[in-house]
């Protein structure tokens, strides 16, 4: 890792009896994108927000640049948000919002507009400078926005679920729009978030967090494949989850014995996750194949997951591409055979 | 059909009304020029000698100084007070919090003769009342928490995230309380100077009681009408009309101003 720029060390939070933080340990590299990811109330964004101040740790230490942060004053840490609620000033138009900060540091106003229009500019939402901000349209507001946190040249960028209000096919464009601005600026992205599918496509690392505690950091890709617990894997990805015991090289679930690497030793409570797009399924009845039936599908457009349910009750899900679909012939009730291939199994330790 | 009816009986009513409203605020302004000493029907012919007298007699000129001297300072103490009052309320959380607001919303719910006996004893105690500033604080005293009010429901419209995005783009708390607060809530402030200062301008029963020997424009009205029947009274009482309506309507255009933009 590059040099961390934000260093969290055992900080806790909390709030009357309620704890929102448990000693979360975290080093953000300088220049990395990362997500913080997780269900609501899992103290995702009061993690961020005792990075930019406007929540004191109870305990610990938040240090950017190596500066102890705790008692620094929100305005003093040059740390800007990007809020969910995006938090325009009304009163102000797209030019006037974006020079706000420029003004508070006494940037003179000729400089302050020159900053502030190339900005603009380079979101190509320069020609709504003179708009009032009510005027404007979801997309250009985030481009407003994210122009007022960039145009005083910050190390770090907080983002908190800006995109989670937009269309969808916005927040494909807003991410392209992210991923480029942080590739060509070299600064630290902190991105809070709740949807896998941002984490998953613009983060350097993603921290999955659940209630108020890291459960596992790592690259999209580890995070995707290799779940560290059964809430990850349920969390991330559509992930078959089998409960058994372990037999040192396989595991002894319901459904059969299922060889898998990394498992406790023998004897001992184990899971094994498959992922679903690793499941292969067909008519044809096949050697080791589980049958089942199918109960439902969720059509999403180029993937589709089937649900079937095993003869003790177990259920478990399919992803096939959609053009695959056809030899299925799927109806409900239909039996299919289910396998997969020895290395897709992911051992977890825990049950 | 039917429904045609329906709101035809409803405007008559509606007309009904605003007639029975307004209906001796006309005659008041159509007796102030009339040339006829008692009100009566029919009219005399028309005069502005009512408005002639009351321009030129001292002491009503003297009242309406003291007035808009009133009304001016209640408004700014009373708007900065409901300010501060309505923001302590936005901003932060603490116990007692309920009993805090209940006390400050209180003075209008007192009558305000008891309100004005209590104002004269406590202003006279601790040697401050006859005195045109008296006039002043009991008045802002009973104004504010109309100020606090209006300037209540403007915070409760602001996104709370605004204040927190100014400091996390780096201004101080007063910074943020002077770039982004007020001009939020500037509609509000000029809606709550406008009806603080109409509130007071025409307030009488206080006024009274804590004036002294310096009479605000009602007290002088009170003056002129147990002593005789004078068609000036009509003169004065449409000019202090004209001045309270022009507030009033004002703050309702600065009230709907901001309610139109959210």
């Amino acid at each position: 890792m590059k040099d961390p720029l934000v260093v969290l060390s055992s900080v806790v939070k909390r709030f009357g009896t309620f704890t929102a933080v448990h000693r979360l340990d975290l080093e953000i590299a300088q220049g990395e994108f990362i997500a913080i990811m997780g269900p609501s109330g899992c103290g995702k964004t009061t993690t961020l927000r005792m990075i930019a101040g406007l929540e004191t740790p109870s305990e610990g230490e938040v240090r950017i640049s190596g500066r102890l942060m705790n008692d620094v004053p929100v305005h003093e840490r040059d740390t800007p948000m990007v809020w969910q609620s995006l938090a325009l000033f009304p009163f102000l138009n797209a030019r006037e919002n974006v020079e706000f900060g420029l003004r508070m540091r006494g940037v003179d106003t000729v400089e302050r507009r020159r900053r502030a229009m190339e900005w603009l500019e380079r979101l190509e939402i320069g020609a709504f400078a003179e708009r009032s901000v009510d005027t404007l349209s979801g997309g250009q507001r985030q481009r407003v926005a994210l122009a007022r946190s960039l145009v005083t040249e910050p190390r770090i960028l907080l983002l908190d679920e800006p995109l989670s209000a937009l269309d969808a096919h916005l927040v494909i464009r807003m991410q392209g729009v992210l991923t480029r601005l942080q590739r060509e600026l070299g600064i630290t992205f902190v991105h809070v978030t709740h949807s896998q599918s941002e984490a998953l496509a613009m983060a350097d690392r993603i921290v999955i967090m659940s209630e108020g505690r890291v459960v596992q950091i790592g690259r999209p890709r580890e995070i995707y494949r290799t779940p560290g617990s059964r809430f990850v894997a349920e969390f991330v990805g559509r992930n078959n989850i089998l409960s058994g015991v372990s037999r040192g090289d396989a595991i002894e679930t319901a459904l059969g014995t299922f060889p898998a690497a990394g498992l406790p030793a023998p004897g001992r409570p184990a899971t094994l996750v498959i992922a679903a797009d690793l499941v292969e399924i067909s008519q044809a009845p096949r050697d080791g194949a589980i049958p089942c039936s199918l109960i439902s599908e969720e059509f999403v457009g180029a993937t589709v997951t089937l649900f079937l349910e095993a003869a003790d009750g177990t259920e478990l899900k399919v992803q096939v591409p959609e053009r695959a679909l056809g030899e299925l012939n799927q109806q409900a009730g239909s039996r299919y055979h289910l396998s997969w291939p020895a290395d897709a199994g992911h051992a977890l330790t825990e049950t | 059909m039917s429904a045609r009816i329906a709101t035809g009986l409803l405007l008559g009513w509606l007309l009904l009304v605003f007639v029975f409203i307004f209906a001796p605020i006309v005659a008041s302004v159509i007796f102030s020029f009339n040339s006829d000493r008692f009100p009566t029907i029919p009219l005399g012919s028309f005069t502005t000698h009512g408005y002639d007298t009351i321009f030129a007699d001292a002491e009503i000129g003297e009242a309406a100084r003291n007035s808009i001297i009133v009304s001016l300072s209640t408004s700014v103490i009373a708007t900065t007070l409901g300010f501060a009052t309505a923001y302590t309320d936005y901003r932060y959380r603490f116990r007692f919090k309920g009993p805090y607001l209940a006390l400050i919303l209180l003075p209008p719910t007192i009558p305000l003769i008891i309100m004005a006996l209590a104002m004269l004893a406590w202003l006279s105690w601790i040697g401050a009342s006859g005195q045109l500033w008296s006039i002043i604080i009991a008045h802002s005293v009973l104004t504010a928490p109309f100020a606090m009010a209006i300037l209540r429901l403007r915070l409760h419209q602001i996104d709370p995230d605004l204040e927190a995005a100014a400091w996390n783009l780096g201004s101080s708390e007063w910074r943020a309380l002077r770039s982004v607060i007020l001009p939020f809530c500037r509609p509000a402030i000029i809606s709550a100077a406008c009806l603080t200062a109409a509130i007071s301008f025409d307030e009488f029963a206080v006024a009274w009681f804590v004036s002294g020997l310096n009479k605000t424009v009602p007290v002088i009205i009170l003056e002129i009408v147990q002593g005789n029947i004078d068609p000036q009274v009509n003169a004065i009482g449409s000019l202090v009309f004209l001045t309270s309506m022009t507030l009033v309507v004002l703050a309702q255009l600065f009230f709907i101003a901001r309610v139109g933009r959210t």
